[in-house]
């Protein structure tokens, strides 16, 4: 491991918001499961179960109009932008209550008001849509800092090093984050790559150092993310976080995942974020009893969610022909 | 009133919408202290400084996502692809982002930027400069495509695609670069989605862009030799576009040509073509018939290429083989 050299102490109010944002992640992934074996879930869905950490650790870290750039794999981070978790799952289920009315499903959770700038289903799209966006926040004074997750496949797309590359010339205010889970998505990333770490390796081409971290555990990512935002705010440039991670699931609906040999499934699903982070904390002298109530609350969250999204009507017909313009509607002639 | 070239009103129109608003900026390759590889940007680096007229490096993706990103963060950025066949290295982020995101996040998304890119052939670059891609951006929904034929047209066209809330592709024509003619001082701003009716006729109606409305205007002056008088209309915008414009024409005179310098399968002639079928049938006298390259990439060759791409004696000879 490569972590930053500045460590410090994590307060008790610190650890506890990790926690619970991770317990959120977890219930919310779960029921957006739950919701597709439902059949309330059409297309697809990509989550994040196992992947928490990285979340977590980075939204505690940020400001309210700090931007946050994720993949289809994004409805954690988008959620602990402070999106509720209603709109995230009537978004996968495609409904009206969804936070993109239905129109955007699965893959494309946003709420730019919160700076959950998107989520995007093109692999690599958003690196240099977020550099885009921390050029205007210098531009235009605000101090803003954004957050671009991807993972471990998109250090092969071009866009990847267009977006780093320019990030470094213009010393922008962009922390790259790539979730290491060692699949690109069926192929193992080992296998398409011709370094060790696949973002890590590739950061002294652009001037960057070389960040390996556990994703697994939420405080090495809350210190990570602490020093690389405020490093980004102070106008000293971008970083390239590699976290490791691992995926519980496969990378989609439709994968069962059964290329990844079992003991090392096992390996990962001890090194389980949750795991980790709850041993940590009744170490600590955290009561059990408070855990297992957020744990509680997490869950009740997710299933009042779950309830609205039920509930929720299809969009609206006449919703089909608004939005292509500015003006709300899809005129192309007069 | 002072006389301004075609490649002159591209840096005029940048600059008056810039030194109107703060929040637009320019960025892409060669742009600043070049002046750009055609000289069409001289004068914007040292008039707005490096903060807002910046140089990339050949990463035309990067430029891509990078307007879309800083509009998305209150910025209206302008970004040039060198030429226009470039888009098909951004193609991802103009066909899947820019124009989609918008609809896909139910309108949250704000995207006012401009791509501008120098678009089409008869300067025998070859088959990889030379492009005419309006139609590319035209089959996407989400984008708004505008191809001035005039300096005075840039400079209006260019201040309407960049106050415009939604993403514009603006393809100023390379051929164009030295066209002259007298325009007025002080700011220009049109409006996107007005055809204007270049040249006056009551027999044919020639529907053009771009390049191709000056080899429609050459045409419809010989065709005045030939006792027929044509109407050149031309489009300025294709999205929007201005049916009105051409509907009322064909009206008028029963027959409807366009000259396209796109290649033949799905050219935006195709949708004219199309519209006019639908809408104005019995108003026509004889086919829609349209005029453009063939559906072959361009060569590098000068006798070939002027070949390819419509010229006034093909017009002037498809006309009158029609009349």
């Amino acid at each position: 491991m490569s972590p930053p050299n500045d460590t410090f102490e994590i307060t008790e109010a610190t650890r506890l918001l990790l926690y619970q944002s991770m317990l959120r992640c977890r219930a919310l992934e779960k029921k957006a499961y739950d919701l597709f074996m439902e059949g309330l879930v059409q297309g697809t869905t990509h989550l994040g179960l196992g992947q928490e950490a990285v979340a977590a650790g980075f939204a505690a870290t940020l400001r309210p109009d700090d931007m946050s750039f994720a993949t289809y794999r994004g409805h954690n981070h988008m959620l602990l932008r402070g999106m509720a978790m209603a709109p995230i799952l009537g978004e996968c289920a495609a409904r009206a209550n969804g936070c993109c009315e239905g129109k955007g499903g699965s893959m494309h959770i946003t709420e730019v008001a919160k700076g959950a700038m998107g989520s995007y289903a093109i692999v690599g799209a958003h690196l240099p849509i977020a550099v885009g966006a921390a050029w205007a926040g210098v531009v235009r004074g605000t101090g803003q800092v954004s957050l671009c997750f991807f993972g471990d496949g998109t250090t092969n797309i071009g866009t990847f090093h267009e977006a780093v590359n320019l990030a470094a010339i213009w010393k922008l205010p962009v922390v790259f984050v790539c979730e290491n889970n060692l699949y690109m998505e069926y192929t193992p990333i080992s296998a398409v790559i011709p370094v060790e770490y696949p973002a890590a390796d590739r950061a002294s081409a652009y001037g960057l150092e070389r960040i390996i971290i556990d994703g697994n555990d939420a405080d090495a990512v809350y210190q990570t993310a602490v020093t690389t935002v405020e490093r980004a705010r102070r106008g000293e440039g971008p970083s390239l976080v590699e976290a490791l991670t691992y995926r519980h699931k496969g990378h989609s609906r439709a994968d069962p995942g059964k290329y990844r040999p079992d003991e090392e499934v096992a390996a990962w699903l001890e090194r389980d974020p949750l795991l980790v982070y709850r041993g940590r904390l009744e170490s600590l002298g955290f009561p059990p009893t408070v855990l297992d109530e957020m744990e509680q609350l997490a869950r009740a969250e997710a299933e009042a969610a779950a309830d609205e999204v039920r509930a929720a009507p299809l969009p609206d017909p006449a919703a089909l022909m608004t939005d292509v313009w500015a003006n709300g509607g899809s005129e192309w002639r007069n | 009133m002072a006389e301004l070239t075609y490649r002159n009103a591209i840096a005029r129109g940048i600059g008056q919408e810039m030194e109107r608003d703060e929040r637009v900026v320019f960025i892409g390759e060669d742009i600043g202290a070049a002046g750009g590889v055609f000289k069409t940007t001289v004068g914007l680096f040292e008039r707005f400084g490096p903060d807002r007229v910046r140089d990339t490096p050949i990463s035309e993706q990067a430029i891509i996502g990078g307007i879309m990103g800083a509009a998305m963060n209150g910025l209206r950025p302008i970004g040039e692809l060198m030429f226009s066949d470039f888009v098909g290295v951004a193609w991802d982020g103009i066909a899947n982002q820019i124009a989609k995101t918008r609809y896909m996040t139910a309108g949250q998304v704000a995207l006012p930027l401009v791509i501008r890119t120098a678009n089409g052939g008869g300067t025998h670059f070859g088959g990889q400069h030379s492009q005419s891609v309006e139609n590319w951006h035209m089959m996407i929904p989400g984008l708004k495509v505008v191809a001035p034929a005039t300096p005075r047209d840039v400079v209006g066209l260019m201040a309407a695609a960049v106050r415009d809330d939604d993403p514009v592709i603006f393809l100023d024509h390379k051929k164009l670069y030295a066209l002259k003619e007298d325009v007025p001082d002080g700011e220009i701003v049109d409006v996107l989605g007005k055809a204007v009716i270049r040249h006056p006729g009551s027999d044919v109606t020639i529907v053009a862009l771009a390049a191709m409305v000056h080899v429609a205007l050459e045409a419809a002056g010989r065709l005045a030799e030939h006792g027929v008088s044509a109407e050149v209309i031309d489009l300025r915008t294709l999205v929007p576009l201005d049916t009105a414009t051409f509907l009322e024409s064909v009206s008028r005179t029963g027959r409807l040509f366009t000259v396209e310098e796109n290649p033949r399968l799905c050219g935006w002639g195709a949708e004219i073509a199309s519209i006019a079928a639908e809408e104005c049938l019995w108003d026509l006298d004889g086919p829609i018939v349209r005029i453009t390259t063939p559906h072959i990439p361009l060569p590098a060759a000068a006798n070939l290429e002027d070949l390819a791409i419509p010229s006034a004696e093909r017009v002037v000879q498809t006309v009158l083989s029609q009349a």
